[in-house]
C-alpha cells in the first residue's frame, strides 16, 4: 500500500517537475523565435529600404513601442492570474483626455501633481475591475468588456460638458517635454517604459507576491488550498494594470499632444496582440515581462516597417489579429512538441 | 434541479417585468414612443443584433464564445458592396458575402476545436483580424448606390403593417433555433457540452463537431446580419457595427444564459433583445449619443452578471443566518 501510493507519489513529483521545465523552455524558445522574428523584419525591410536601418528609425521604433510597453507590462499581470483586461484603452484614454485638460485648465501647476493625478485616476478604474472581477465573481472577458465601454462612454461625457479636445497649444510645454526630453541621449519615453518594464520584471521573478501570481495562474485551486489569497492577487493585478494604463494615459498626452475622447480607442487589441505574441500563456501562469517586450518591439517594428515599404495602414489591424492567432497557434504546438520530446527522451533513459 | 429550474424561470419573469417597465418609462418620456413608426425604427435597429444573439446563445451554452461577430458583419458587407460596385448582380453579392461569413465562422471553428485553444482569444485575434480585412478590402471608402430594391430590406416594412423584413428573417430564425435548442437532441447536447465537456464527449456526443457548426453558423448569420446592415444604412463600410459584440453579448447575458455554458433560455434572450431595444430608442429620444449609449449597455451588461452573483450571496447569508438561528435555538 505504502510503495504504491509512494508510487504515485513521486509520479506526481515527476509530471509537476516536467510542467515547470516544459514551461520554461516554451519561454526560452519562444524569446528565441521572437529574436529570430526581429532580425528576419529588419533584413528583409532593411534590404529593399536602407534607411530603415539608421539609429534615428530604431529610435522611432522604440518610442512608438514605448507607451504599449508600459500598457503591455500591466496586462501582462493580469493574463498571468488566467484573466484579461479588454478596457486598457479607454483607461489610457479618459487619464489622457483628464490629464491634458488638467493641465489645460491650470497650467501654472505642479507637473508632478498632474502625472500623480492621471495615475491616481487609472489607479482607481483598474480598482473597479478588480472589484468586478475578484468580489463580485464576474468573469473577466465580461466585466472589462463593460468597462471598455463605459470607461470611453465616460470620456465622451467628459468631453461633452468641457472642451471637445485639447489642443497641444493649450497645455504647458513642461506637460509635452515629457515626451520629448532626453536623459543621457536617450528619450525619457523609452527610459519610463525600460524602468517599468525592469520594476515589474524583477518583482515577478524575485518577490513572493510576484511568484504568487504565477501560481494563481497555473493552478488557481492549488494556490487557494495552499493559502494564497487569489482574490486579493486578481484585485492587485487589474488595479496595477489601471494604474499603468493611467501612466500610459498621461504620457499619451504628452506624446501626441492633441487629445478627444476618441484617444486610444481599440489600443487593446495591440496590447493583447504584444502579450500573446510575446510568450504570455494565455492559460495563465507563465511568461516573462523581457518577452512581451520583444512582442512589443516586433510589432512595433512590423509597423514600422510597413511604413517606410509604403504598404497601406489598413494592412496593420488584420497585421494584429493575424500575430494574435499566429502566437496562440504557435504555442499550442510548441508546447505539444516540446512535451513529447521530453516524454520520449525519459522513456529512452 | 428544481431550484435552479425555478430559479430560471423567475429570471424570465423578472425580464418580463422589465420590459413592461421600459415600455412604461419609454411612453412617459415621449409621446412618440407608442406610434406605430417608432415600434418600426426600435425594432429595426436592434434586428441585425438580435439575429447575432441566437447562434451566440448557442455557443455561450456550449461553454464557448465568439466575440468576432460584428467583424464578420463588417468582412461581409465591404465584400457585398465592392461586388456590387464592379458590376455584379446583386444575388451573387450576397451569396458570397454569406460564403465570407462562412469561411470566417469555420476558422474560428476549426481553431478552437482541432487546436484545442480558447474561443475567448481567438475571436479577439480574429475580431481584429476579420475587421483589419474589411479595411484592407475597402480602405476608407464606402460604397452606397444600392438599388431600392435591396435597401427595402433594410428601410422597408411588411406591407400593412409597422414590422420591417428584417423582423420577418429574425422571427422565421427565432423558431429555427427554439426548436433546435429546446426541443432537438442537438439541443441537449448544447447543454450537456456546457455543462461538463469530458462526460459529453465520453457519453457519445462528437462535441467538435458540434462545436465547429456552431461557429460555422454564427459566421453565417453575422455576415446575414451584414446584409440586412448595408440596405438598412445604404452603405458598406469597413467600420460598419463597429463594437456591437457587446450588444450581442449583453442580450445573451442579460437574457439569463450562464456565460460558464450549460444554462439559458432563448425565451430570456428574446425579452432581452426587446429591453435593450427600448433602451436605445428611449435613450436616443432624449437625445443622448451613441457613445453615452454604450456606456449604459457596458453597465447593463456587468449588472447582468453581477446582479445574480451578488443575489446569490445574500441568499446563501440568509440562510445560514437562518440556520445558525435555528441551531442556537436547540441548544
Amino acid at each position: 500500500m505504502t510503495t504504491a501510493s509512494q508510487e504515485v507519489k513521486r509520479a506526481k513529483q515527476r509530471s509537476q517537475v516536467s510542467q515547470a521545465r516544459l514551461l520554461g523552455l516554451v519561454n526560452r524558445v519562444r524569446e528565441l523565435g521572437l529574436l529570430v522574428v526581429l532580425l528576419l523584419i529588419i533584413l528583409i525591410v532593411g534590404v529593399q529600404a536602407p534607411r530603415f536601418l539608421s539609429i534615428d528609425n530604431f529610435e522611432q521604433i522604440l518610442l512608438s513601442v514605448a507607451i504599449l510597453a508600459i500598457v503591455a507590462v500591466g496586462e501582462t499581470l493580469v493574463v498571468l492570474t488566467r484573466n484579461v483586461d479588454l478596457s486598457v484603452g479607454s483607461m489610457v484614454g479618459i487619464t489622457a483626455f483628464v490629464t491634458a485638460y488638467f493641465f489645460k485648465q491650470l497650467p501654472g501647476i505642479n507637473l508632478l501633481l498632474g502625472i500623480l493625478l492621471g495615475c491616481a485616476l487609472g489607479l482607481v478604474l483598474g480598482m473597479v475591475n478588480g472589484l468586478i472581477v475578484s468580489l463580485g465573481r464576474v468573469p473577466a472577458i465580461v466585466a472589462t468588456l463593460g468597462t471598455l465601454y463605459v470607461y470611453r462612454g465616460l470620456v465622451f461625457i467628459i468631453a461633452a460638458n468641457t472642451t471637445s479636445q485639447v489642443n497641444a497649444s493649450d497645455v504647458p510645454t513642461g506637460y509635452l517635454a515629457l515626451a520629448t526630453t532626453q536623459i543621457f541621449g536617450i528619450p525619457a519615453l523609452i527610459l519610463i517604459a525600460a524602468v517599468i518594464a525592469v520594476i515589474v520584471g524583477y518583482f515577478l521573478h524575485a518577490s513572493h507576491t510576484g511568484r504568487q501570481l504565477y501560481a494563481v495562474g497555473s493552478n488557481p485551486e492549488a494556490a487557494n488550498m495552499i493559502g494564497i489569497r487569489r482574490d486579493w492577487l486578481v484585485f492587485t493585478a487589474f488595479a496595477a494594470s489601471g494604474l499603468l494604463c493611467g501612466l500610459a494615459g498621461v504620457l499619451w498626452g504628452a506624446r501626441f499632444a492633441t487629445v478627444d475622447a476618441t484617444a486610444a480607442t481599440g489600443l487593446e487589441l495591440q496590447v493583447i496582440a504584444a502579450v500573446v505574441v510575446g510568450g504570455v500563456n494565455i492559460f495563465g501562469g507563465s511568461g516573462t515581462i523581457l518577452g512581451v517586450l520583444l512582442g512589443a518591439i516586433v510589432l512595433g517594428t512590423l509597423q514600422n516597417g510597413l511604413n517606410i515599404l509604403n504598404i497601406s495602414q489598413f494592412w496593420l489591424q488584420a497585421m494584429y489579429g493575424a500575430a494574435i492567432i499566429v502566437a496562440v497557434v504557435l504555442d499550442a504546438f510548441i508546447t505539444r512538441w516540446l512535451r513529447r520530446t521530453i516524454l520520449s527522451r525519459r522513456k529512452k533513459a | 434541479m428544481k431550484r435552479v429550474k425555478s430559479l430560471l424561470i423567475s429570471w424570465e419573469a423578472l425580464l418580463a417585468i422589465l420590459l413592461l417597465i421600459s415600455i412604461v418609462i419609454g411612453s412617459v418620456v415621449s409621446p412618440y414612443f407608442l406610434s406605430g413608426f417608432n415600434f418600426n425604427a426600435l425594432t429595426s435597429n436592434i434586428m441585425e443584433i438580435a439575429i447575432m444573439a441566437l447562434p451566440m446563445t448557442l455557443i455561450i451554452i456550449a461553454g464557448e464564445i465568439d466575440l468576432s461577430v460584428a467583424s464578420t458583419l463588417g468582412l461581409a458587407s465591404v465584400v457585398l458592396g465592392l461586388l456590387w460596385e464592379s458590376g455584379h448582380p446583386m444575388w451573387l453579392a450576397i451569396g458570397v458575402a454569406l460564403l465570407v461569413g462562412l469561411v470566417a465562422g469555420s476558422l474560428n471553428g476549426l481553431l478552437v476545436t482541432k487546436l484545442a485553444l480558447p474561443s475567448l482569444v481567438i475571436t479577439i485575434g480574429t475580431l481584429a483580424l476579420y475587421r483589419g480585412l474589411a479595411y484592407v478590402v475597402l480602405g476608407d471608402q464606402a460604397v452606397s448606390d444600392f438599388p431600392t430594391s435591396f435597401t427595402n430590406l433594410g428601410f422597408g416594412s411588411i406591407p400593412g403593417t409597422e414590422i420591417p423584413w428584417s423582423g420577418l428573417i429574425f422571427a422565421i430564425l427565432v423558431v429555427i433555433f427554439v426548436v433546435a435548442l429546446h426541443f432537438s437532441r442537438l439541443g441537449r447536447q448544447l447543454y450537456a457540452m456546457g455543462n461538463n465537456k469530458e462526460a459529453a464527449r465520453f457519453s457519445g456526443i462528437n462535441v467538435g463537431r458540434v462545436k465547429l457548426m456552431l461557429f460555422m453558423l454564427s459566421g453565417v448569420i453575422a455576415a446575414l446580419a451584414g446584409v440586412i446592415f448595408t440596405a438598412r444604412f445604404s452603405s458598406a463600410r469597413p467600420d460598419n457595427a463597429l463594437g456591437f459584440e457587446l450588444y450581442v453579448v449583453t442580450v445573451v447575458l442579460l437574457g439569463g444564459v450562464n456565460i460558464f455554458g450549460g444554462r439559458g433560455s432563448l425565451l430570456g434572450v428574446v425579452l432581452a433583445i426587446f429591453i435593450v431595444a427600448i433602451l436605445q430608442n428611449v435613450l436616443s429620444l432624449v437625445n443622448i449619443s451613441g457613445d453615452i449609449q454604450s456606456l449604459a449597455i457596458g453597465l447593463l451588461l456587468i449588472l447582468s452578471v453581477l446582479g445574480p452573483n451578488i443575489a446569490q450571496r445574500i441568499q446563501v447569508i440568509i440562510t445560514r443566518r437562518r440556520l445558525a438561528a435555528g441551531s442556537s435555538k436547540q441548544v
